[in-house]
């Protein structure tokens, strides 16, 4: 392995209480990348995340940072982020009691000790980036609103802006365009484009319309039962016969449960 | 200097907030006042026995803010907060103990529980407690280091919500277990009690109650500028920012542990001094402070109040205790049944207290601004997009 990467995911297995959600995953990462991962549900997308960040424990291998000098398994979460990892979640998740600058002010980069925080008063440093950020989100008139009164697109604005202004070094997204107007999907392809390039960019994302706008000629990661599939350009692992077979398969599957009609099969539907 | 001053004091309060702190001090302190100061048949005056009732209820008051820094604003429930209270106050017992000297019933240097129990010597842990300044530092060391420790194991393994609740429930209990008994040596059912001096003045005197009422006034407008000044700064945000969102937290690179761990300590300490206030004005520390019970009035007074408000555990505390003097002598037997009301209630009706009942309305006026704003957002035909930077 080379040692010109940002993020190595190296042989990393996860089982709960023996299902096996990642096996012997491998994936690298090279800095400025934008990488999309697809793949069907319970592939293993969010449990990658969540060893990468920190929130779940891989069984076997680790996750290594830029020169294998930091290896992130044996960290805590906010030592993870400290590292300069940042997540924005599935589901849009802010400080709904604070305000949208607030958010953003504890999301800014800064030592974050405790003895820290109790002291700290905010540089003009500081409030020039997050002014920055709220008008690269498009928020600075929602400024003094508690984030919880903001729509819930507004809210997935919010949650990228906070990973701007912690100026992460790694982004990983989990569908960042769930819930969102074809509109708001296009500024936010354009936004994870630009940000690719300073940073490295992960998307896991369902929509492969959406993958097939931002992927352009960069790699695509296909997961399938916790393993890569494939891996190429969108074009390659789209006639990867492979991969139209998991994708086919499902979908003849699908197929079949509508023509039996919603009463024959109603769990597990994929959302 | 003065101008950094200046700066603080407005980041703690408006001016005109300030101003009714102020009022509501003087108010707080006009009880005393007029007790001293009016005519015993005065019209104004203020009966003896309510002196150093009022400063028993505003060292409840201050176990009550300190409470709603955990929970309100942290969202760590604590059902075990009586035993940071206890602890100051046995500190502060052991004090009044030692002071007694030899005018005690046996006429003996050691506590009259010690010579009941014919103990020939003091326990190692009495030493140091004849000292004022030693206790005074037991006052918030002893409750502090035993919060530091179950809060470093508890935070630690991620203990969070009911679990944590329950395990300091036992908490309580077991600590009242062990004072009960006799051989522990902080006497057994009675606990410390017969204190006659402080600090040289008579505890029977009516300055010396006037006086310690001032100082339990002071304790809390102190305790209260302190507590303040954690919420206000970036510190108190991220604490509600992880009442609201943990993972999130964890994810900005904020550490909860020690977040929680230093505002459970910090409370913990103000509790140790409330407790410390409340014993020399009733007289006595016995284990029944320690009952379960005691922990959960803790937290209905500041559910009551208002929860993340710090002055809504204040006013939970006056009024239920004052509804709670008045009903156990009008009607003994109903004060459970009103108690236990009184929480169903205030969970179902008045979810954020009576703080939050009344501030309820200007809530309201905001929300419909805000709504009224997103109606707009969706007429308009072209939606300005963010654009960067």
């Amino acid at each position: 392995m080379s040692t010109d990467y940002m993020l190595w995911v190296d042989d990393v297995s996860v089982s709960f209480d023996g299902f096996k959600a990642l096996t012997n995953l491998t994936l690298a990462l090279a800095p400025g990348e934008l990488r999309c991962v697809i793949g069907p549900n319970g592939a293993g997308k969010t449990t990658m995340m969540d060893v990468i960040t920190g929130k779940t424990r891989p069984d076997s291998g680790d996750v290594y940072m830029h020169g294998s000098s930091v290896v992130l398994t044996h960290l805590s979460e906010p030592e993870i982020a400290e590292h300069g990892i940042g997540r924005k979640f599935q589901r849009p998740t802010v400080f709904e009691n604070l305000t949208v600058f607030q958010n953003l002010e504890l999301a800014l980069k800064a030592k974050k000790t405790a003895f820290r925080s109790l002291f700290s008063r905010l540089s003009s440093e500081g409030r020039d980036r997050i002014d920055a950020a709220l008008g690269t989100i498009g928020l600075r008139e929602r400024a003094e609103a508690p984030a919880g009164l903001l729509a819930h697109g507004q809210k997935q604005w919010l949650e990228i802006g906070m990973l701007l202004v912690q100026d992460p070094k790694v982004l990983l997204v989990d569908e960042p365009v769930a819930g969102m107007t074809h509109r708001e999907m296009d500024r936010t392809a354009e936004l994870l484009i630009s940000l690719a390039g300073e940073r490295t960019v992960v998307v896991v994302e369902h929509d492969m319309d959406f993958v097939r706008g931002i992927a352009r000629n960069g790699k695509v990661t296909v997961l399938h039962e916790g393993r890569v599939l494939a891996e190429g350009t969108m074009d390659a692992v789209q006639n990867d016969p492979k991969v139209i077979e998991v994708y086919l398969g499902q979908e003849a599957g699908e197929a079949k449960r509508t023509s039996l009609g919603p009463s024959a099969e109603t769990t597990g539907a994929p959302c | 200097m003065v101008s950094r001053l200046r700066e603080i004091a407005l980041t703690l309060h408006s001016p005109r907030r300030w101003l009714g702190l102020g009022v509501a001090m003087l108010a707080v302190l006009a009880l005393p006042a007029l007790n001293r100061f009016t005519p015993a048949g005065s019209a104004l005056h203020v009966a003896d026995h309510l002196v150093p009732l009022g400063g028993k209820f505003l060292c409840y008051a201050l176990v009550a803010m300190a409470m709603d820094l955990v929970w309100g604003f942290t969202g760590v429930l604590s059902l075990g907060h009586a035993v940071f209270f206890a602890l100051g106050g046995y500190a502060m017992g052991m004090y009044l103990m030692r002071s007694i000297g030899t005018a005690g019933v046996y006429r003996s240097e050691l506590p009259d529980f010690m010579v009941f129990l014919d103990w020939k010597e003091l326990p190692w842990y009495w030493h140091g407690f004849q000292h004022f300044g030693f206790a005074a530092a037991m006052v918030f060391l002893v409750p502090g280091l035993l919060a530091y420790v179950f809060g470093f194991f508890a935070f630690r393994s991620r203990i969070r919500g009911v679990y944590f609740s329950i395990i300091t429930q036992a908490l309580t209990y077991a600590l009242m277990l062990l004072m009960f008994r006799n051989d522990t040596g902080f006497g057994g059912n009675n606990g410390l009690t017969d204190f006659k001096t402080l600090l040289g003045h008579p505890l029977a005197e009516q300055g010396t109650k006037q006086a310690l009422y001032v100082v339990s006034a002071i304790a809390l407008l102190l305790s209260y500028l302190l507590c303040r000044f954690v919420v206000t700064s970036k510190l108190g945000r991220v604490l509600l920012a992880l009442r609201d969102a943990e993972s999130r937290v964890m994810f900005c690179g904020y550490s909860p542990f020690h977040y929680k761990l230093f505002v459970w300590t910090l409370s913990a300490m103000l509790c140790g001094l409330a407790g410390a206030l409340y014993v020399p004005q009733v007289g006595i520390i016995n284990p029944s402070e320690l009952q379960p019970s005691a922990s959960i009035e803790i937290a209905i007074w500041c559910a009551v109040g208002g929860r993340g408000t710090l002055i809504g555990g204040i006013l939970g505390a006056l009024l239920v205790n004052g509804w709670k003097s008045w009903l156990t002598a009008a009607y003994p037997d109903l004060w459970l049944y009103f108690l236990g009301v009184l929480f169903v209630s205030v969970t179902l009706f008045l979810p954020n207290g009576i703080l939050g009942a009344l501030s309820w309305r200007k809530r309201s006026a905001v929300l419909a601004l805000a709504e009224a704003r997103e109606a707009e957002d969706k007429h308009e035909p072209s939606q300005p997009l963010p654009r960067q930077a």
